[in-house]
């Protein structure tokens, strides 16, 4: 029930847009955040969530990183 | 770059490494969740004195059967009935939502506002913070007069407060559900004297929030950290926690396996109450029987898992439920049944 998906705008209509799950194209709807298009968003039956922090995201990754760096013998 | 394993395994070593000796025992809200644990074997690179169960967090799991029944008796009246996939196959009193042969599965609350565009249609509406929002958005776009709603929608944190309260489950640390967080952000958890870590849900995520949770239960802090911040800002979803409390009130509800849990529900401000099913078809909610047997309600209090019930994988099987966590996607005995978990 809690699943979201991301997904990236392309092409934003009023409050509808259409965005790309990893090649598959669907319409969303984007009542409840401000995003512009190429925007990645979390996609939540049918409505985008919330927007993506795309610094935070790759911030995570180099943080994984260097965990696993750190315990590397 | 290092690879996912290797990441993975530098994790689970500081688990290990953090955790020692100690028994330390962590609830997750969220099916979602349950299902990344499951689906990639997280709880093997745990140690064994580290036990992470699941709580109330499987919407269609703690409806109630009094929300279902209500929904069954209008599909037999005529009334269209729609909803998210999972909930028609919940065993209501007498029968399922699908055997009503009125019910209609939607992908979106905006669905079903399209289908009353010609027919008398209540959508059932069922979800936490994730969700509601969504309602909250259709309502104000003013649907047509034959469309309402059966309002199922709960909240998470006055769950979490109850469970707390009552401490029968005997938790040192909560794993945070990332998408209702996505919605209300840190501050409402902020209350709760227990270390408290938001999760993401892909498997690094989980195992890195339950590092940070660890950390926090060992080193003796309780406060909330926020390990999923690309979708989790502090203060949430703004614009779509003003149009949930544009629209709804906060009321007291049961959750199936629980007693009434204190402004745990929503409901239909007085400007809206021509959408409200209960007010517009007078429905009056009457409390169904448990199944015999069936142990859900001690599940969704961290109290049991699936394989305590007797009927886990016998009488009770995905093809023939018996209760609503071997239904839904999101319920813990369909998750471990599905996976081989016996
Ligand atoms: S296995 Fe079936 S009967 Fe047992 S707790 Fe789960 S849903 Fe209920």
């Amino acid at each position: 029930m809690c699943l979201a998906i991301p997904a990236k705008i392309i092409k934003i209509d009023g409050h509808k847009a259409i965005a790309d799950f990893g090649g598959l194209e669907q319409e969303i709807l984007l009542d409840l955040v401000d995003a512009k298009e190429n925007d990645y968003v979390l996609v939540h039956v049918g409505y985008a969530i919330q927007t993506i922090d795309e610094e935070e995201a790759k911030e995570t990754i180099r943080l994984f990183n260097e965990l696993a760096e750190s315990t590397e013998e | 770059m290092q690879s996912s394993q290797k990441i993975a395994r530098a994790l689970s070593n500081k688990i290990h490494d953090t955790v020692g000796d100690r028994e330390i025992k962590l609830m997750h809200v969220c099916g979602t969740h349950e299902a990344a644990i499951v689906k990639h074997g997280i709880r093997a690179l745990l140690p064994e004195n580290l036990n992470v169960i699941m709580g109330p967090g499987c919407p269609v799991c703690i409806t109630p059967k009094s929300e279902i029944d209500a929904a069954m008796k209008l599909a037999e009246e005529g009334v269209t009935i729609t909803t998210f996939g999972d909930l028609l196959r919940v065993p209501g009193s007498n029968g399922s939502l699908a055997s009503t042969g009125k019910a209609k599965i939607v992908q979106s609350v905006s669905r079903a506002a399209e289908i009353a565009e010609h027919e008398e249609t209540v959508f059932m509406a069922i979800g936490f913070e994730t969700t509601a929002p969504t309602t909250a958005s259709a309502i104000l776009r003013h649907p047509p007069d034959n469309f309402s709603i059966l309002c199922s929608h709960r909240l998470i944190p006055p769950a979490i407060k109850w469970l707390l309260e009552r401490g029968e489950a005997k938790l040192n640390g909560l794993l945070l559900p990332g998408h209702v967080s996505t919605i209300i952000g840190v501050r409402p958890y902020e209350a709760f004297p227990v270390p408290q870590v938001i999760a993401g849900f892909e498997p690094l995520d989980v195992l890195y929030g339950l590092h940070m949770l660890v950390k926090q239960v060992v080193e003796g802090r309780a406060t909330v950290e926020n390990a999923y911040p690309r979708a989790v800002r502090y203060d949430g979803n703004v614009k779509a926690l003003k149009m949930m409390n544009d629209v709804f009130n906060q009321v007291d509800a049961v959750w199936r396996g629980f007693p009434t849990i204190s402004k745990s529900g929503l409901m239909l401000k007085d400007e809206f109450q021509q959408y409200d099913a209960v007010k517009k078809y007078g429905i009056r909610l009457k409390e169904g029987k448990p199944a015999k047997g069936c142990r859900c309600d001690e599940l969704l209090r961290g109290l049991a898992t699936p394989t305590d019930c007797p009927l886990f994988g016998k009488k009770c099987l995905p093809t023939s439920p018996i209760g609503p966590c071997m239904v839904s996607r999101e319920g813990m005995c369909k998750i471990w049944f599905d996976a081989g978990i016996r």
